[in-house]
């Protein structure tokens, strides 16, 4: 637990990653180095098309690494398996642009889907965690909604819990608010960044949105390929 | 080890796919259940037809039967001399015989005076034909001449024959201008071959067949003493008797008729094809139905695998809406199959029932249908793929 402690979450040492073959070839990431510690919220802005996404997909253990080296949560994406990258994604919460929920399983349910995902947890315990998460993020009492019947922040709050359910070391969350109108979007922001930080999860968030950078720790700029480092002129405490 | 396991369930994912898309879940049961109603039909037809064919033969008084060996089923019999019979009791373990004549006479329908072909047999009253109370209490109403037994399962087209004798009112019909009279009313049913029944004495039997010769009959029936065994003594009397007559136990008399109705007609082939179709088509519904399940929720089983669920997860639900769905649709086809079999019982008399046999071939053909389906629609599950969905 100590080295988890201090071993950064994500160690990535000159990444390429390129689209398409031979002359066809597309390179979308470009030797990138990025570090990012427990506890820390990370913000990658840029403009649309630049490799963000792809980053995320990387560092989520879904896509292979082709080039240059990527630690995620102390194991090494590059060449791993199907087992090991399931491994990483099962410590990692995803939070995407669409709320991506369970149409057919209530909020309750959605956010036990999460949960279930902890082995050694009795099915009662991992229904309490399930509710208390519901709680944290302040729909306590839509527990039986389906997601049909919430509103666009709702889902994307049922997300969020469905993500720290799984009590994940490392969250990824592309443009969560996206789909949502400006307050409702800095709630939901705000509201994932203090869960992250009560949990000691680290957090990579891509976004778009420039309401929201000031909660950040540290602001990375992503430019054709290449990540630049953005100086805060006001730190959010 | 059970409260381990229930602690270790998840939440019951395929069960809230299923039942939360109540319109699509209709369908699949409507599917399912439309095919096992046409397997229980086709199957419960060719068995019905099957059974019914040895109605009578599964009620002879008799441990082995002597046959021609020209008879070819029960509605080609051909006469041997009934010295062969004879001839058995020599044996030791041959406790008694009775010769049977069998053949098809045109029986006059009483109330429309028009004719139809029935299956006459004709036996001494005082021995014993069939294991039945109901023949063996009336057997002796038959020493008179022009007297029938008349099997009341027989077709409505031989005419209300038992409606008007339970009425009380005399019921007479004639064959072959030998007029006869019905003197009680027994319970056989219809075959393939016959349409009706009757019973009567060997005396009557030649008078309405005046070509029949007297020393021929049609089957010889034969008991044995008690703990003998029909295949040894049926062994032992082939060797001594001459070739112009077969030999079968029980048993085998009845797979020789049940025989005859498999192989030289088409009507087992027609009726498995049919239980076929209702296979295939049930596989095309319930491919389609999880196919388009999978289809819908495909960004969803993708999310699954971000999270970290295993593909064996995500295979594990697709097969268990299969399974769930082959539970769920074979109860209301069981249901639909017993009413079914209570209408073909009523309105064709055919002996058909629920068979336990039956009841579980049509399940595991549910089964493998659904299942089988659920293994073709989890390819589309490899199209699921976790990168697409940021």
């Amino acid at each position: 637990m100590d080295l988890q402690n201090t071993a950064p979450l994500i160690n990535a040492d000159g990444l390429c990653h390129s689209y398409g073959k031979g002359a066809m070839s597309r390179l979308v990431l470009e030797n990138i180095q990025l570090r990012l510690n427990p506890g820390e919220v990370v913000l990658l802005t840029g403009p649309s098309g630049c490799g963000k996404t792809t980053l995320l997909t990387l560092i989520g253990a879904l896509r292979s690494v082709q080039q240059g080296n990527l630690e995620v949560l102390g194991v090494s994406l590059k060449g791993a398996n199907r087992e090991q990258c399931r491994g990483v994604r099962s410590n990692i919460g995803m939070i995407f642009q669409g709320h991506n929920l369970l149409r057919c399983l209530t909020a309750e349910q959605n956010v036990q889907m999460g949960a279930d995902l902890l082995s050694g947890t009795s099915y009662g315990a991992r229904r309490a965690m399930a509710r208390e998460w519901l709680r944290a993020v302040g729909l306590g009492d839509q527990l039986n909604k389906l997601p049909h019947d919430l509103s666009g922040g709702q889902k994307q709050r049922v997300a969020i819990a469905r993500a720290l359910a799984a009590k994940p070391k490392l969250l990824l969350a592309d443009e969560p608010t996206a789909a949502l109108d400006g307050r409702t979007g800095r709630e939901v922001v705000e509201l994932l960044q203090s869960l992250a930080k009560d949990q000691g999860c680290g957090v990579l968030m891509v976004t778009h949105d420039p309401r929201i950078l000031d909660i950040a720790d540290r602001l990375i700029q992503m430019e054709d390929g290449q990540l630049q480092e953005v100086n805060l002129s006001a730190p959010s405490g | 080890m059970f409260v381990d396991i229930w602690q270790k369930r998840r939440i019951p994912l395929a069960w809230l796919l299923l039942s939360r898309q109540p319109v699509r879940l209709a369908i699949a049961l409507a599917g399912i259940s439309f095919a096992g109603i046409l397997m229980f039909m086709q199957l419960g037809f060719r068995d019905g037809l099957f059974d019914a064919s040895v109605t009578i033969h599964r009620l002879f008084d008799a441990d082995l039967v002597l046959a021609s060996p020209r008879s070819m089923s029960s509605i080609s019999m051909a006469g041997f001399p009934e010295r062969r019979l004879i001839q058995t009791l020599a044996d030791p373990e041959v406790s008694d015989v009775s010769p049977v004549h069998w053949n098809f006479v045109l029986w006059r329908n009483p109330e429309t005076r028009t004719t139809r072909s029935i299956l006459a047999l004709g036996f001494e009253p005082s021995d014993p034909l069939l294991i039945d109370p109901m023949v063996q209490r009336q057997a002796s109403y038959l020493q008179q001449k022009g007297r029938v037994l008349f099997d009341e399962r027989s077709r409505s087209e031989f005419g209300p024959v038992a409606d008007w004798f339970r009425k009380g009112k005399t019921v007479d019909s004639e064959v072959a201008g030998v007029s006869l009279r019905v003197a009680g009313l027994v319970q056989l049913g219809p075959s393939f071959g016959a349409d009706g029944n009757m019973i009567v004495s060997r005396e009557t039997f030649r008078s309405i067949i005046p070509g029949s010769s007297k020393g021929s009959i049609e089957l010889g029936l034969i008991r044995l003493s008690d703990g003998a065994d029909p295949i040894l003594v049926s062994g032992r009397l082939k060797k001594q008797l001459p070739n112009d007559v077969t030999i079968f136990t029980k048993k085998q008399f009845i797979e020789f008729e049940k025989n005859y109705w498999r192989s030289s007609t088409a009507i087992g082939f027609i009726f498995s094809l049919g239980a076929a179709m209702g296979f295939v088509v049930g596989c095309v519904i319930v491919y389609q139905i999880l196919y388009g399940d999978v289809s819908d929720h495909l960004p969803e089983y993708a999310t699954l695998m971000a999270m970290g669920y295993k593909l064996k997860d995500l295979l594990l639900v697709v097969a268990r809406e299969g399974l769930l769905l082959a539970l769920i649709g074979y109860l209301p086809a069981y249901a639909a199959g017993e009413c079914l079999y209570a209408l073909i019982r009523s309105s064709t008399k055919l002996p058909v029932a629920m068979e336990f046999d039956r009841a579980l071939l049509v399940f595991s053909m549910i089964l493998v249908m659904c299942l089988g389906s659920a293994l073709l629609a989890m390819r589309k599950l490899a199209d699921a793929d976790p990168a697409e969905i940021f």
